[in-house]
């Protein structure tokens, strides 16, 4: 086998690794979407937002101190102690989960009944103000994330998986947080699985997903179910937001990798659980393939940007209704 | 099993019958596996009321659906003046001059009243782009010309009051109204009701009852409609079909259908052993 | 004069139907077109130019088109930036290839390449709907902002990726370039815009109007009566580019002069157009520009106030003014799903009973 076959090989492991990652993210969107209807675009920004409050917490930083700094003409930064990262994600967590009881609150509950597209641009106003919001309290700069997770090629499986090729190969280089994440992923995407098949709650989420008037009426309060899957979304955003954050800085640009989740859905169909796992892997592999086969060497590079969305788009031209997805009937 | 000649005749109210518009030959419409709709034949005559009739389930609105080309049969012909129809689309069917109404209402709920019915002369309508965006001239004529044609339905229909309300406001009696004056600005040769009667009180069911007629009176457009209730549907129509679990079980006038033996059964759910 | 419709009685269709049936809105029309050509170009200065006027017409043409795309015809558009990008490097191509043609053309033909595209980016409309159709767009924004930043071809090969618009004069007035003056551009802007709003007023309230709407509200029964949905969705999307592509030429070659594509042209341009027609109102030409005013002068507010009375630093304006827009948008969609247009339309309303409300 020459090297290049390897390498691709090596683009191919890299791709899955990122497609499992994808996956997660598009894991949180299914469930919210199937337990309210709501296509929920602001889930790229609580990645973000969760990264930064992790962060903060971490580091302690003083919240809203750009602020304060301001309008009171004080130099606050620092509370002057650094918390522990677990205990700084259990902190995180329970900011989330704040949030999405909020977000119940003041958003979900005023806008029952609207058509989806309203919901979804709400979702999408939620974004930016939460966006601003993250800024506003924890500073925009980009911000060094470390939960302990080493990063850097991983020395053995170079070193073990070099016999393969011959001498202008020298084994795969895998980023061990690659590896961590992916590991991690996979366990989160199989719990949450599990939750929703063989948990009490995770039974009426179900039901709530198939029928809401059924699932009231069996005395399944709605509103908690969507605190409940609101935080899991929030979790899901902070694990996402923590591998993608520990890579590349906590920045702006993490939410947009969020969104690639979005293709992943219209691939595997919004309501389906193993659509969205086998569509973040076609996507994750789909794009590390393309870039690296075709995007790399003729087009310039870069083409990560945009090559899921257009995979999703000529897809979706010819099977509107996804991987997974029923037949539409249409009915008048 | 129907009576009827392919003659033209009058009827007992001297109305004129005149010769087959449509014609449904073998019609077969599954769903997967389930069949909606098993080798049904009938035809529509010019000028008549034709009443589609059966339990719920029946397939009733899916044959309408195959009568405005919105589902296309897996097997049969349909025949439209006298020519078989190709695969066409439902909008090209709508030009052809087939109109309909809807079991729940479809109307445009953020626009008017006088919009919604103007979207009704949409098939008449074919000034370009460039003399739209213009508008002095010949889009605004063509404008007024079709909104004239508009208030005469409107003033046929009685609703000139709620000529600029929003249609989302309107009360459900009304809105099917405003519906039936969508489904007649088409000026349509053949109009399609799907319940035009369900959910009224018997007021509110005399009221449409007068218009359908009227309609078929006036304007001599031929009426196909789909009903629940059993005696408007019998005062109204000249023949009627009836359809039970997918299959045709009975068809021609009112009197003939009311001694069927099958239809008393599927109504009654009398069982012969 | 007092805003009443009381006695001014409509004997034909033709005055029925006119855009301002009401004598009063009539005449306020008129004023504000008299004021707006005849007083402002008089005392503009820079300042108010180029922090408020320019963006503001520039905006509200965009707004328009992209509240025909999802106001009238229902499809919502996240590729609006992209579609601006589109707009602007075909006005820069078109001037510097053929600098002879004059400007006022070659705006309004990278308009129409971009309702090219536009439509082409619409074809998917027929098969998928509702937010499908919307994450489909965001392949048309984040491919076509990668294109122009990776094909030199359209940067004409220049160092920097950047795209800089040489200066161009119509009637003897420079109209792009650095020596601009502000009257001039300004005027330039709003006879485009006073154009394209009374051209997109006509389209709306016409068969073509009527079919786009009909397609948004109920898809399937605009079908059956008779609408061909496919040349419906893709005339809307033709026009909305068109409108769209007009003022990316004119956000590039009149206002900034200088453009880098990802910055100036990113998905966050999709957005801030989407919330202009949303705050000022879907299927609302007025609230097209209602949401473009809101729009522009928020941030010069809380900048003028928090930055230069309260000495706050920029960044922290600029997230501040992330939060208060996203909060807005979701109390719009709460409160007011029709925008300013509707606030607008019930403060009518209750001055039409004044002062004898029941």
């Amino acid at each position: 086998m020459p090297a290049e076959f390897w390498y691709g090989v090596e683009v191919l492991l890299n791709g899955l690794m990122a497609g499992v990652m994808y996956s997660l993210v598009a894991l949180g969107f299914v469930l919210i979407f199937k337990a309210s209807g709501i296509f929920n675009y602001a889930q790229g920004v609580m990645a973000l937002f969760a990264a930064q409050t992790l962060v903060g917490i971490q580091t302690g930083l003083v919240p809203f101190s750009h602020m304060i700094n301001a309008m009171f003409g004080t130099k606050i930064h620092h509370f002057g102690w650094n918390v522990p990262t677990f205990a700084a994600i259990l902190l995180t967590i329970g900011v989330m989960v704040l949030f999405a009881i909020i977000v119940e609150k003041l958003i979900l509950k005023h806008l029952v009944n609207q058509e989806p597209i309203i919901l979804f641009m709400a979702t999408i106003g939620l974004a930016y103000f939460l966006e601003g919001f993250g800024d506003l309290m924890w500073g925009a700069e980009i911000k060094k994330l470390d939960v302990g997770i080493p990063q850097g090629g991983n020395v053995w499986v170079e070193e073990s998986t070099a016999f393969l090729g011959g001498d202008d190969f020298y084994g795969f280089y895998l980023d061990t947080l690659d590896i961590y994440a992916t590991v991690i992923a996979i366990v989160l995407v199989a719990s949450l699985v599990l939750f929703s098949q063989y948990t009490k709650t995770g039974r009426a989420l179900r039901a709530v997903a198939d029928d809401h008037q059924a699932a009231l009426s069996v005395g399944i309060s709605l509103r908690t179910i969507w605190v409940i899957v609101w935080s899991i979304a929030g979790f899901v955003a902070l694990v996402a937001g923590v591998m993608w954050g520990a890579k590349s800085g906590v920045q702006f640009s993490l939410s947009l990798i969020a969104l690639k989740a979005l293709p992943v859905l219209m691939l595997g169909g919004f309501t389906s659980i193993p659509g969205a796992i086998i569509g973040g892997l076609i996507i994750g592999v789909g794009e590390k393939m393309f870039e690296f086969l075709i995007g790399a060497p003729f087009l310039g590079g870069a083409t990560e940007n945009w090559f899921a969305y257009m995979l999703a788009l000529i897809f979706l031209i010819f099977r509107p209704q996804g991987l997974f997805g029923e037949k539409i009937i249409e009915r008048v | 099993m129907s009576a009827v000649t392919a003659e033209p005749y009058t009827t007992a109210d001297g109305r004129k019958i005149g010769g087959v518009v449509m014609e449904m030959r073998h019609i077969t419409l599954r769903f997967g596996g389930v069949t909606a709709i098993k080798d049904i034949s009938f035809d529509i005559r010019e000028g008549e009321v034709r009443a589609i009739i059966g339990p719920n389930g029946a397939g009733k609105s899916s044959m309408l659906n195959v009568i405005n080309g919105f589902y296309h049969p897996q097997e049969g012909e349909v025949w439209f003046r006298g020519e078989k129809r190709g695969p066409m689309k439902p909008y090209q069917i709508a030009r052809q001059g087939i109109a309909r109404t809807f079991q729940n209402i479809a109307l445009f709920k953020g626009m008017s009243t006088l919009d919604n019915i103007m979207t009704g002369r949409l098939i008449h309508m074919n000034t370009g782009m460039i003399s739209q965006a213009i508008w002095k001239g010949k889009a605004e004529a063509e404008e007024i010309e079709n909104r004239e044609r508009v208030e005469k339905i409107i003033d046929f229909l009685e609703i000139q009051n709620i000529r600029k309300a929003p249609v989302g406001s309107l009360p459900y009696g009304l809105q099917k109204r405003v519906e039936l004056g969508r489904a007649l600005a088409s000026d349509p040769e053949l109009l399609l009701l799907d319940e035009p009667m369900a959910g009224m009180n018997v007021e509110e069911k005399e009221d449409m009852s007068r218009f359908i007629l009227d309609v078929n009176d006036e304007f001599g457009t031929t009426i196909a409609l789909i009903e629940h209730d059993m005696g408007v549907v019998m005062d109204i129509s000249d023949r009627v079909v009836v359809m039970d679990y997918g299959a045709k079980i009975g068809d021609g006038t009112p009197d003939e259908v009311r001694q069927n033996q099958k239809v008393i059964d599927a109504y009654l759910g009398v069982s012969h052993d | 004069m007092i805003y009443r419709e009381v006695g001014d009685f409509k004997t034909t269709y033709r005055d029925d139907g006119q855009t301002f049936p009401i004598h009063f809105d009539r005449m306020r029309y008129y004023v504000v077109l008299l004021v707006a050509f005849c007083v402002v170009p008089f005392i503009v200065n820079d300042y108010w130019t180029n922090a408020v006027l320019l963006p503001f017409l520039i905006y509200a043409i965009a707004a328009i088109g992209l509240n025909i795309l999802t106001g009238y015809c229902g499809q919502v558009s996240l590729g609006t930036g992209g579609f601006m990008a589109v707009g602007a490097y075909a006005c820069y191509k078109l001037m510097t290839s053929f600098p002879d043609l004059n400007i006022f053309f070659c705006v309004l033909l990278s308009g129409a390449i971009t309702a090219l595209v536009g439509m082409l980016f619409g074809l998917p409309s027929l098969r998928i709907k509702g937010f499908y159709l919307a994450v489909a767009t965001l392949a048309a924004q984040f491919f076509l902002v990668w294109m122009f930043n990776k094909v030199s071809w359209f940067y004409n090969y220049s160092a920097s990726g950047q795209i800089n618009a040489p200066e161009r004069t119509l009637l003897g007035y420079k109209i792009t370039g650095a020596e601009t003056s502000a009257p001039v551009t300004y005027l330039f802007c709003l006879v485009l815009v006073v154009i394209l709003a009374i051209i997109a007023r006509n389209l709306t309230r016409g068969h073509l109007g009527r079919s786009w709407m009909a397609i948004r509200d109920m898809d399937i029964a605009a079908e059956i009566i008779g609408v061909n949905p496919l040349k419906a969705k893709l005339t809307a999307f033709g026009i909305s580019s068109f409108y769209i592509g007009v003022a990316g030429a004119l956000l590039f070659s009149v206002y900034l002069g200088a453009v880098e594509v990802g910055e100036v042209f990113g998905i966050q341009k999709s957005f801030l157009v989407l919330f202009m027609i949303i705050i000022g109102g879907l299927g609302s030409i007025f609230g097209s520009f209602a949401g473009a005013a809101f729009m522009v002068l928020l941030p010069v507010l809380l900048k003028n106030v928090l930055v230069g009375m309260l000495g706050w630093p920029t960044d922290i304006a600029t997230h501040l003014e992330f939060a208060i827009v996203g909060l807005l948008i979701v109390v719009f969609l709460i409160l007011e799903p029709h925008g300013l247009a509707q606030l607008w339309r019930i403060i009518k309303e209750k001055l039409r009973l004044w002062p004898f409300p029941h």
